[in-house]
């Protein structure tokens, strides 16, 4: 790993937000995630990529602990959260999207993203109290709405919007929490190219005062908006850089196009 | 609308028993209770429990135990049954609701199942036979010999359970259960703890199970093994799809017209109640999956839908 991914404001080329050592996770012998050392700069946003079944998403599970590492450890903000449960890890400030997306089908899109606000509220077990008494956080979800372009569809279900504004609700629900680390899982899947756009925008616009790793497939976003690129490929990285650096490396280029080094045999 | 549709109904309960037998009534009030308990785990929390039998038939038992062995006044064994179900219903919660699916009602099948033979062992159950002869007793100082107030009784008790049902839902702990009930990793990936919530939804459930169970006690003067058969468990689930699940009216319902239907039927078709009821279960799957409360929403729904087409909601 030659080359070091720098913030693009450089105030400290050490200030590492999310750190991990060693990690692995195996299932049943097969090693999905092989003693891979993530080290991401506060304030960037950094892109995690890699053909399928490099890991990735595996990788994700570990940092939000929905999987156990079978080795390792994971380090937020210099503390050891290698053994804290999912849920604390979010409380803690990381916030996670998933691969297909995530909203509360069957609640209306301002509730999809309350119950984020609600979160921290400590009323949450208040089973006599009236929910009216949730109204006063009405106000700050459409705010957030405003910002991902939803307000004007804050009655509607979250089931009834096209798949673009989900995955933008999404992003409204995940910033609620006011998370200092976001991941995001392949936030532009499946989109058409104005979507993508708008997306990429969206997360380039959020990412001020917050860190963002997210695996992304399509090159156009990864090249665009991420500082730092680290390449995964069978559970390693591979390489690790800005895009100019990943783009001409000749073993990322083998590991995505297979040529003669994994085809010939 | 919905004040005007709560309010009839209320003026209903009141009357219907000068005109109907009240014990029926009374019968189908605690199924009721019970319906609206089961809902609240498996319209509003996504949890279906085949062992609510347990609660519903367990807390009579301890319930006529207060009132019959202890002689305890009435109020004290009922507080003491609901107690208890809220009890059993933690510790079944907390055994069950670390899997999930079909993984969750077999564990609570199973332990139900060891409740039933409980009632059927222990040597105060009074095994096969059940407990009979449990004396009504008084209640706030009304006695309860006479059907009519035992009825007002058991309805005044029917309306606060709906009630507390009702703001359950409507609450902000409410909206956790249903944010569960949609999509629980993404629930947990926002910070909350989600086998907490679960649990909480399990014991108000149990317990209200519990004191349908009770009240079904006190009309009836026994508590019975059919209460804690696993059939008790099913003929919960079928009214609570059958009104519609996830509704907040659907399971009063189901109740009213299972419980009816199986009181007109045992007279002129006997055995044949189970295939019909079997039937009702089979069309309510197939064709009406959101029930009868739910299927006519969703045709009010879409009837003023089509007349202001245009607004979006």
């Amino acid at each position: 790993m030659g080359i070091l991914c720098l913030g693009v404001t450089m105030i400290k080329t050490n200030d590492y937000i999310l750190t991990t050592q060693n990690l692995s996770k195996s299932f049943k012998g097969f090693v999905a995630v092989n003693n891979v050392n993530l080290k991401i700069l506060r304030g960037n946003i950094h892109a995690l990529i890699g053909p399928n079944g490099a890991g990735k998403t595996t990788c994700f599970n570990l940092l939000t602990k929905f999987l156990d590492p079978s080795e390792g450890s994971i380090y937020f903000n210099n503390t050891d959260i290698t053994k804290q449960k999912p849920a604390e890890i979010a409380r803690r400030g990381i916030v996670r999207s998933f691969q297909i997306s995530a909203v509360f089908p069957h609640l209306s899109v301002l509730e999809n993203v309350r119950i984020a606000l609600q979160s921290k509220q400590k009323t949450n077990f208040y089973f006599w109290r009236s929910e009216k008494t949730l109204k006063e956080l009405n106000q700050k979800a459409l705010e957030l709405l405003h910002l991902v372009e939803l307000e004007t569809y804050h009655n509607q279900l979250a089931i009834e919007l096209p798949y673009g504004r989900k995955r933008a609700l999404e992003i409204a629900t995940t910033l609620a929490l006011e998370p200092e680390l976001m991941l995001l899982d392949e936030p532009t899947q499946g989109m058409g190219h104005e979507d993508v756009d708008h997306v990429m925008k969206l997360i380039k616009s959020v990412s001020t005062g917050r860190t963002i790793l997210m695996v992304e497939h399509n090159m156009k976003v990864v090249s665009g908006i991420s500082d730092c690129i680290t390449v995964l490929s069978r559970g390693s990285v591979l390489a690790e850089g800005d895009y100019q650096s990943i783009s001409s490396n000749p073993e990322v280029m083998s590991a995505y196009m297979g040529t003669q080094a994994t085809e010939s045999k | 609308m919905r004040i005007a549709i709560y309010l009839i109904l209320l003026i209903i309960g009141a009357v219907l028993p000068h005109f109907v037998y009240p014990v029926l009534l009374m019968k189908i009030l605690c199924f009721a209770i019970f319906a609206c308990a089961f809902n609240l785990l498996l319209g509003f929390s996504g949890l279906l429990s085949f062992g609510h039998a347990a609660f519903f038939g367990g807390a009579a038992y301890v319930s006529g135990y207060l009132i019959k062995n202890l002689e305890l006044p009435t109020e004290v064994a009922i507080i003491g049954g609901v107690l208890s179900a809220a009890l059993m219903g933690w510790l079944v919660g907390i055994l069950a609701i670390r899997r999930q699916g079909i993984y969750f009602a077999m564990v609570t099948l199973a332990l139900a199942q060891m409740v039933y033979f409980i009632c059927l062992e222990a040597p105060i159950t009074g095994g096969e036979d059940g407990m009979q002869g449990i004396p009504r007793g008084s209640f706030l100082g009304l006695s309860l010999k006479d059907d009519l107030t035992l009825y007002y009784v058991i309805f005044t008790g029917f309306i606060l359970a709906f009630l507390i049902i009702y703001r359950t839902i409507h609450s902000p702990f409410g909206q956790v259960l249903k944010a569960i009930r949609e999509n629980e990793s993404r629930a947990i990936s926002l910070g909350y703890d989600v086998p907490k919530y679960k649990l909480l939804a399990f014991v108000i459930s149990a317990a209200f199970a519990g004191f349908a169970g009770i009240l079904k006690m006190l009309v009836f003067n026994f508590a019975t093994l059919t209460d804690v058969h696993w059939h008790m468990s099913g003929d919960v689930v079928l009214m609570t799809i059958f009104g519609g699940i996830g509704t907040i009216l659907g399971p009063v319902v189901g109740s009213s017209i299972i419980i009816t239907l199986e009181d007109q039927l045992t007279d002129s078709a006997g055995d044949m109640v189970t295939v019909i009821m079997g039937v009702i279960f089979v069309v309510c799957v197939l064709i009406f999956r959101k029930g009868i409360v739910g299927e006519s929403v969703a045709l009010y729904q879409r009837m003023l839908g089509r007349k202001n087409l245009p607004q979006v909601k």
